[in-house]
C-alpha cells in the first residue's frame, strides 16, 4: 500500500520532490511555498472557471477572420469557419478546428467541473480514473491555442492587396483569453486532493 | 521511526502529483522512475542527460533565433504575393484593438520558448562542467519549470501546418525554411523534456 508524505507528518515539495517535516512553509532546497494540501485552491479553480466560460461565450458570436477576396467579403465564427471548410470538401482540417476549439474547450469546462466538484463531495469514479481526466485536460488544454494561431498565420500572411486579405476578428482576443483562464483554472487545482479520497476511503474499509 | 524520518529526509521522494512517498534507490528499475500510483515521471536515469540536455536547448537557441527572420510560408495570387516571417505572425495583430493579443502571441511562440531555453543553458552548462551553480539558477530553473505549459512552439507548428492547408484553397503556398527549423526545434524539445531529471537538477543545484 502507498504511504503518503502527508501520512509521515510531512510535508512535499510539489516543484522538486523534497520533504520538510511538518511546520516548514518553504522548500529549502528550490525555494518554492510548500503545502501539505492547497485547500484553498478550489476557489481559485472556480474563479478562472467562470472567466473562462465568460471569454469563451463572445469567442463563439463574434468573427474570428474577416476574409476579403476581390469580389467577395465573408466573416466567419470558429463554427461557420469549419462548416465552410467541410464544405469545400476539407473534412480533416474542419475536424481538427472543431475538435480543438469547440469539443476541448467544451469538454476542458465539464472535465474541471467535475474534478473540482468530485475534490468536494466525492464522485463515483475511482481516484485513479479522475487523475487520468485531469493529465488529459493539463496536456490537451494548451492546444486549444491552435486556432489563434492559425488566425494569426491567415492574417499576417494573406496581404495581397486587392487579390485577398485576412484581418482578425474581435472573437480571437476572447478566445485565446478563454484559453488562458482555463489553463489557469486546471493549474490551480491541486492534484493531490484527488488522491486523498482513497486515504480516506482506506481507513474507513479497515475501521 | 520518526528519527530515521528525520535523518534520511534527502533520500526520500514525494511524487508531486499524488504525494505517495518512495525512498529514493527503491522505485521501479529501469530507465524511468515512476510513481506507483498515479504513473508520474519522478526521475530520468541517464549519465549524458545534461550533456544530451545543453547541445539540444544550444542548437534549439541558435535554429530559433535564425527561424525568427527567414519567411516560413510565402503565398501568392493573382500576382500578388507574401511571405510571412514568425515575427509578423506574432505581430499579426499589432496595432489594432487586438494589440494584446500580439504580446501574447510574441510571449507564447517566441519569448517564452527563448527565455526557457537561455534559461536552460544558465542552469544547467555550470552543472554539466562540474562546476558550482551560477548565482541565481535555483530561481532560473524555477522559473523555466513553471513556464513550461506556456511554451508553445510545438502548438505553434501545427498551426502552420493547419494554415497551409486552409490557405491553398485561395494560394498557391510554399514552405519556407524557417517552418522546417521550428519543426527541428519541436523534435530537439522532445528531446530534452524525454531525458531531464528534474530531481537530479535539483539535487545539482543544492550542492
Ligand atoms: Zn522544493
Ligand atoms: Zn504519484
Amino acid at each position: 500500500m502507498t504511504v503518503t508524505a502527508r501520512e509521515k507528518g510531512l510535508i512535499a515539495c510539489r516543484e522538486c520532490a523534497r520533504v520538510w517535516p511538518v511546520g516548514h512553509t518553504r522548500c529549502e532546497v528550490c525555494g518554492n511555498a510548500i503545502r501539505s494540501r492547497d485547500t484553498q485552491c478550489l476557489q481559485k479553480v472556480w474563479a478562472w472557471w467562470i472567466a473562462g466560460i465568460i471569454a469563451y461565450i463572445p469567442a463563439n458570436l463574434y468573427p474570428m477572420l474577416k476574409t476579403r477576396t476581390l469580389f467577395h467579403t465573408s466573416e466567419d465564427t470558429i463554427i461557420a469557419g469549419a462548416l465552410d471548410l467541410a464544405t469545400h470538401g476539407a473534412f480533416g482540417i474542419a475536424a481538427i478546428i472543431l475538435i480543438a476549439s469547440v469539443a476541448i474547450p467544451l469538454g476542458k469546462f465539464f472535465a474541471i467541473a467535475y474534478l473540482a466538484l468530485a475534490v468536494r463531495r466525492g464522485a463515483t469514479w475511482p481516484p485513479g480514473r479522475q487523475y487520468i481526466l485531469y493529465e488529459v485536460v493539463e496536456y490537451i488544454g494548451r492546444w486549444s491555442m491552435i486556432d489563434v494561431f492559425v488566425v494569426a498565420i491567415l492574417c499576417s500572411l494573406v496581404q495581397l492587396n486587392v487579390a485577398a486579405s485576412i484581418t482578425p476578428g474581435i472573437a480571437a482576443l476572447t478566445f485565446a483569453l478563454s484559453v488562458i483562464f482555463t489553463m489557469l483554472s486546471a493549474q490551480s487545482l491541486d492534484p493531490r486532493l484527488i488522491w486523498d479520497r482513497i486515504e480516506a476511503q482506506e481507513t474507513k474499509d479497515t475501521a | 521511526m520518526d528519527q530515521t524520518i528525520e535523518h534520511g529526509l534527502d533520500t526520500l521522494i514525494a511524487c508531486p502529483k499524488c504525494d505517495a512517498l518512495y525512498r529514493v534507490g527503491t522505485v521501479n528499475k529501469g530507465d524511468w522512475g515512476r510513481c506507483e500510483r498515479c504513473h508520474t515521471r519522478l526521475f530520468t536515469r541517464r549519465r549524458d542527460a545534461g550533456l544530451v540536455i545543453i547541445s539540444t536547448a544550444f542548437a534549439s537557441t541558435v535554429l530559433v533565433i535564425a527561424a525568427l527572420f527567414l519567411p516560413f510560408i510565402e503565398i501568392k495570387r493573382l500576382g500578388f504575393s507574401n511571405a510571412a516571417t514568425i515575427v509578423d505572425a506574432a505581430l499579426a495583430f499589432y496595432g489594432g484593438p487586438l494589440f494584446g493579443l500580439s504580446l501574447a502571441v510574441v510571449a507564447l511562440i517566441i519569448a517564452l520558448p527563448l527565455t526557457r531555453l537561455v534559461l536552460t543553458l544558465y542552469t544547467l552548462t555550470p552543472l554539466v562542467l562540474d562546476r558550482r551553480p551560477w548565482p541565481g539558477a535555483k530561481r532560473a530553473f524555477r522559473f523555466s519549470e513553471a513556464m513550461r505549459p506556456w511554451s508553445m512552439a510545438e502548438i505553434f507548428v501545427v498551426g502552420c501546418a493547419v494554415s497551409l492547408i486552409k490557405l491553398t484553397d485561395l494560394a498557391r503556398v510554399e514552405i519556407g525554411p524557417a517552418f522546417w527549423m521550428f519543426v527541428s526545434v519541436v523534435v530537439l524539445m522532445a528531446v530534452q523534456n524525454m531525458v531531464m531529471c528534474r530531481w537530479s537538477v535539483w539535487k545539482a543545484l543544492d550542492r
